[in-house]
């Protein structure tokens, strides 16, 4: 079988020593940034990016994937324990994950988190290796308006699927999109929106804009709030499980893995929509739905299995047609791009390798991390009471040094400031700003496979509407905006997000 | 006159109008060309057009829709922890990583309403050491560890 043979490649690949120093290195990177509150992983994987150059390509990846994975598992140990999430995808697991805490059911806790999402990324693992090949195959038939299509589809199921406000999702989008237009345009060699800054002819960075969208705003915000970090300092003891505990678990496992493997692949799902999702469903099919909130072991199996079956599976897209769905996929792409691969469907046939080693390391990544966060539990807790007035100075710097470090020189520093400032100015305005993200990376593939399509049809803009797998993407993006105008989604969406 | 009912609203429709507007402005000058051979100016004045109608649609919904108050701005943080970033932007090429980096920590350390001068001081040396033997020898990035080394 093809699967086997491909499995075998990458797992050859992933195994050897430089290949799983990294995933270590990015997995133990993601449970530390997950841990702790104040950064997440986007603003890690930017801020490693830039040092990833001297690398090999397949071992950037690595350690970068192993980051945004392994901070779905850190994030779990902080909203057990102190009821403050690291991780936005583990905010549900604070509702009953630290009333298991409180009833001294802290390791229970804690082992099902781990276990379930061990089960979760094993299976997501096997998934993203099954559709891979069929999916890139049939990305190889699109031609310019598909992908153009595609891309409307992306990026308003990216919306749509989030949370916040809908209008000023679109317009971050295409403020994103814009930005992305910053540079030296391919066909004409005009300098747009250059302002006569020479290094601004060469684009707009993606770790720049993250950097400061992600990293300088939120430390800000942090700042601003004098909200205080309170510390158990219980001993964690029992991390075993009652046959009562595991016989209510493992359905929860089964829905929050199949759940959160579907809504990753969908864009702008991925870990957090997963794990919401997988609660309200907890919630609906309990035998005693009261239990929920009150310390419910289900409610920490089933998100927490969703967001790491999410997190995995929202690699999908972006290996197999090269669209990124969330903020740490557009990362992706910047770390492709910087090792001169362009992501999209020919990448499994062209760089075999690669492929098959990211995705056979991600379940490597999966053990490490299960043996991270069980056994070494402790460690992770005392790291939780280094005070954020040391840690912020820490992180400003390993952004400033990353971001100089891309091109040695201080432009991009002072450029990420200024995106820094912008984001600052959107968290007062309740502006998302991973939208804005994904437009940035898309706007350049957009504009050219616009180009493109219209200079085949010869100006006839009906193109999009007269190729059927084109017209069934805008029709499903349609679709999605009239979903969100339906009063009744409109209400379940909102209250799948404010639950917490 | 109509009364701002959802600041935020009012001001990010607003700031989405400016930018459409700006960006129009700009690509003004580029060649627009045509839907089947377009000029470097069509995508942007696209894009700008939206985001003027979006922005418009914002600005007004604000009038009717009620929503939060627009929160305060502190400066302390937004100057201090910028600032100490720009500072070592300016000075990393000549200073070398060390110097910088005890400065970005003993300045960023000052936005935090739990300052300790001393603490500061000693976090800004140990993170020199670690940052020389992480970006400098550990993945040998291209930076000098004292003044004019480069």
């Amino acid at each position: 079988m093809d699967l086997i043979t491909n499995l075998a490649l990458g797992f050859g690949v992933a195994l050897t020593p430089v290949n799983l120093l990294y995933a270590l290195i990015g997995v133990v990177l993601g449970t530390l940034i997950g841990v702790l509150p104040g950064i997440g992983p986007v603003a890690t994987i930017a801020m490693l990016l830039p040092t990833t150059y001297a690398l090999q390509p397949v071992s950037a990846l690595i350690m970068l994937a192993g980051i945004y994975y392994g901070a779905q598992y850190g994030g779990s140990t902080t909203s057990i324990l102190i009821n403050m999430p690291g991780e936005s995808s583990s905010v549900v697991t604070c509702l009953d994950g630290h009333q298991m805490a409180r009833k001294g059911q802290a390791g229970a806790a804690l082992t099902v988190a781990a276990l379930a999402s061990f089960f979760a990324g094993t299976v997501a693992t096997i998934l993203v290796a099954a559709v891979a090949t069929p999916l890139s195959e049939l990305a190889l038939k699109f031609g310019p308006a598909e992908y153009f299509s595609l891309m409307i589809l992306g990026l308003i199921g990216a919306v749509v699927l989030a949370h916040g406000s809908l209008l000023k999702a679109i317009a971050m989008i295409i403020l994103g999109l814009l930005l992305g237009i910053v540079g030296t345009d391919v066909n004409s060699g005009v300098a747009r929106f250059a302002f006569g800054v020479p290094e601004l002819t060469d684009g707009i960075g993606v770790v720049t804009v993250a950097m400061g969208l992600f990293g300088f705003a939120e430390i800000i915000s942090n700042l601003e709030s004098t909200e205080k970090r309170q510390i158990i300092a219980t001993k964690i003891k029992g991390f075993g499980l009652t046959r009562e505990q595991f016989r209510k678990v493992w359905p929860a496992v089964l829905r929050g893995t199949g759940l959160g493997s579907v809504l990753g692949v969908l864009p702008g799902g991925g870990a957090m929509l997963s794990a919401f999702a997988s609660y309200t469903i907890e919630k609906k099919v309990a035998d005693d739905p009261s239990e929920f909130g009150k310390g419910a072991i289900q409610g920490v199996a089933g998100p927490e299995s969703a967001n790491n079956a999410g997190a995995q599976t929202s690699f999908i897209p972006l290996l197999t047609l090269g669209i990124p769905e969330n903020a740490v996929m557009a990362l992706m792409v910047g770390a492709m791009t910087i090792h001169n691969i362009q992501p999209g469907p020919q990448v499994m046939t062209s760089n075999p390798s690669l492929f098959w080693g990211l995705i056979a390391s991600m379940w490597i990544g999966n053990l490490m991390l299960v043996v991270l966060n069980l056994p070494m539990i402790g460690l992770w807790i005392k790291l939780l009471r280094v005070p954020y007035r040391l840690l912020y100075p820490a992180i400003l710097l390993f952004c400033s040094i990353g971001v100089y470090s891309i091109n040695n020189n201080n432009t991009d520093i002072m450029l990420t400031v200024l995106f820094g400032l912008l984001g600052t100015i959107f968290v007062k305005l309740e502006c998302e700003p991973a939208p804005l993200l994904l437009g940035f990376v898309l706007g350049p593939m957009m504009e050219e496979n616009l180009r493109r399509a219209l200079l085949l049809s010869r100006g006839d803009a009906t193109v999009f509407f007269t190729r059927p797998l084109s017209l069934v993407m805008l029709l499903m993006s349609a679709g999605l905006v009239l979903l969100i105008v339906l009063p009744n989604f409109r209400r379940t969406r909102e209250a799948a997000f404010h639950e917490v | 006159m109509a009364v701002v009912r959802s600041p935020k609203d009012f001001v990010a429709g607003l700031l989405f109008i400016a930018t459409g507007v700006a960006a129009i402005a700009i690509a003004a000058n580029y060649t627009l060309g045509t839907a089947a051979r377009m000029g470097p100016g069509y995508f942007p004045r696209v894009l700008g057009i939206l985001l003027i109608l979006i922005g418009a649609i914002l600005a007004l919904r604000s009038l009717r829709l009620s929503g939060a108050p627009l929160p305060g701005w502190k400066w302390r943080p937004v100057l201090v922890t910028l600032g100490s970033v720009v500072m070592f932007g300016l000075i990393v090429t000549r200073a070398g990583l060390v110097i910088s980096t005890i400065l970005l920590i003993a300045l960023a350390s000052a936005a935090s309403h739990e300052f300790r001068p001393r603490e500061a001081v000693i976090s800004g040396i140990v993170l020199a050491a670690l940052a020389v033997g992480v970006f400098v020898i550990g993945l040998k990035l291209q930076i000098g560890i004292w003044p004019g080394a480069y």
